[in-house]
């Protein structure tokens, strides 16, 4: 077991070696899933808090899941209503939350870094459920289980994650463990939603979807938010949906096993067509259902042992 | 700590026949009631199945055999420096109304057991859960007393008994280790 940390903050700080150790864990929470009563006892006792700042339904409610079926009490926080309203710091609000003793802080958070700040001043496990344009760690790390189960390995395959890179903490954390695992990553997309350096990660950079997605395993689609349009780095919806969105026929430039995948949610008809989406290449759900999986595995490897509270 | 062997217990002809004859006393004490083995991971599986192909022997049918991982059940895992690695459950028949037999290799304190108990009645409720295992080597911790018992093994605490299987070790047998001081 090479699992040691105290916190999970970025893809870019973990090795293969402990992804491998959180996808092997994560196969053995699949099993709960399919009981008729959905609960191990292994968290009781144990606090989780979601710390959200920012909207979310899938990963908030994945990790709530998560952390019931393992019996844990989770408790959910979320900006609104709350004393962040009344002008609170991060900080001393996590503090507050400190003094009540929780096990693992889940946080999201608009602020790139602010997992790793609190991480940093905080005794018990921090886990970044996204903080704004930096990382996402459970969602790669879910891809990356996804990808496993229906390729079998994850060594060799090619990955094409097309759309929004610049702005997509998916992105990001894709990228780490995928290169990390030996994938081969190419990004796509217009210039504008490219970071310049991109390069500088290991990925290769296309411009045309017809090509990019052509040799894939593996498709990532980006959503696309619509305030992208009304900064000018693309010209409309309509036309970034024609020529960047994924529609039947540009599937046809796709190997026949390709998988299609997305982060969620959907805007259909602009990145993803309906048809795509609900067609047998999409493996949407799955990654959904292995959501639940995986932050069960990351619970229980920072909240199970002596050293989350010990620490 | 490094440890030396003390004692060889069962070579692998013994091995067999304690297998052998709690497979005729599981037939036996099921009086024709559907009997299912869930062998503990990840000796306890190896033995499970075997002696499911014995219980074919002596009967028609051979019992369905499953896979119990029991980390997530475990009463020590704050206590631990490091977390054990979780290997996952595979039953895949309903536990429910069957004599469900759990199969270990090593019975020490009962925690294992303990455990055991409460990840199969998470599954679903047996008509009875009974217990069989290769050595009993005393040192209980809670009241737990198995059913079939390939064999008992008075041991001091600083002792370990290793069940060697040739699935997983090359050959059968079971040793005492102590420590080599």
């Amino acid at each position: 077991m090479a699992w040691k940390r105290k916190d999970l903050v970025s893809m870019q700080d973990v090795e293969a070696a402990e992804i491998r150790d959180v996808l092997d864990t994560a196969e053995s929470m699949r099993e709960i899933a399919t009981r008729e009563i959905k609960k191990v006892p292994t968290l009781r006792g144990k606090t989780v808090v979601n710390l959200f700042y920012e909207a979310s339904t899938r990963t908030r409610t994945s990790f709530e899941i998560a952390g019931k079926w393992l019996s844990a009490d989770v408790v959910n926080f979320s900006s609104s209503g709350s004393s962040a309203e009344k002008g609170e710091s991060l900080l001393d609000t996590a503090k507050n939350i400190e003094a009540m003793s929780p096990d693992v802080v889940v946080v999201r958070h608009k602020a790139s870094g602010a997992p790793a700040l609190l991480a940093r001043q905080l005794k018990c496990a921090v886990v970044n459920a996204g903080d704004g344009a930096h990382e996402h760690p459970t969602q790669a790390l879910l891809d990356l289980l996804t990808i496993r189960q229906k390729k079998g390995h994850l060594e060799g395959l090619n990955v094409t994650i097309v759309g929004d890179v610049a702005h997509s903490r998916v992105a990001r954390s894709d990228i780490h463990g995928m290169r990390k695992m030996g994938m081969t990553v190419t990004v796509a997309g217009p210039p504008t939603l490219i970071p310049a350096a991109c390069q500088e990660l290991g990925v290769k950079v296309s411009h045309r979807l017809e090509e990019a997605i052509a040799h894939a395993d593996v498709v990532m689609m980006l959503r696309l938010q619509h305030e992208r349009m009304l900064a000018g780095l693309i010209p409309s919806l309509r036309e970034y949906a024609r020529v960047w969105g994924l529609s039947l026929d540009k599937l046809r430039h796709c190997r026949p096993d390709v998988l299609i995948m997305h982060p969620g949610p959907v805007n259909r008809g602009v990145e993803l067509a309906p048809e795509v989406a609900d067609s047998q290449y999409s493996v949407i759900l799955d990654q959904v259902a292995n959501g639940v999986a995986v932050r069960m595995a990351v619970l229980f490897l920072l909240a199970g042992s002596a050293g989350s509270a010990a620490a | 700590m490094t440890q030396r062997e003390k004692a060889q217990v069962l070579d692998d002809v013994a091995l067999d026949r304690a297998l052998t004859r709690i497979a005729h006393e599981i037939v036996e004490q099921a009086a024709g009631e559907e009997v299912a083995l869930v062998g503990i991971k990840t000796r306890g599986v190896t033995l499970a199945r075997r002696i499911a192909d014995k219980i074919a022997g002596i009967e028609s049918a051979k019992p369905p055999v499953g896979a119990l991982d029991i980390t997530l059940y475990r009463d020590d895992l704050r206590l631990r420096a490091e977390q054990p690695v979780v290997r996952g459950t595979e039953i895949a028949f309903p536990v429910k109304g069957r004599i469900v037999v759990l199969v270990d290799d090593v019975l020490f304190t009962g925690r294992t057991i303990r455990a055991a108990l409460d990840a199969l009645m998470d599954l679903g409720r047996p008509r009875a859960i009974r217990l069989a295992v290769l050595i009993d080597r005393g040192h209980r911790e809670l009241p737990i007393r198995p059913d079939y018992i390939g064999k008992n093994l008075p041991t001091s605490r600083r002792e370990s008994v290793a069940v060697m299987l040739r699935e997983h070790d090359g050959s059968d047998g079971v040793v005492i280790l102590e420590p080599a001081t």
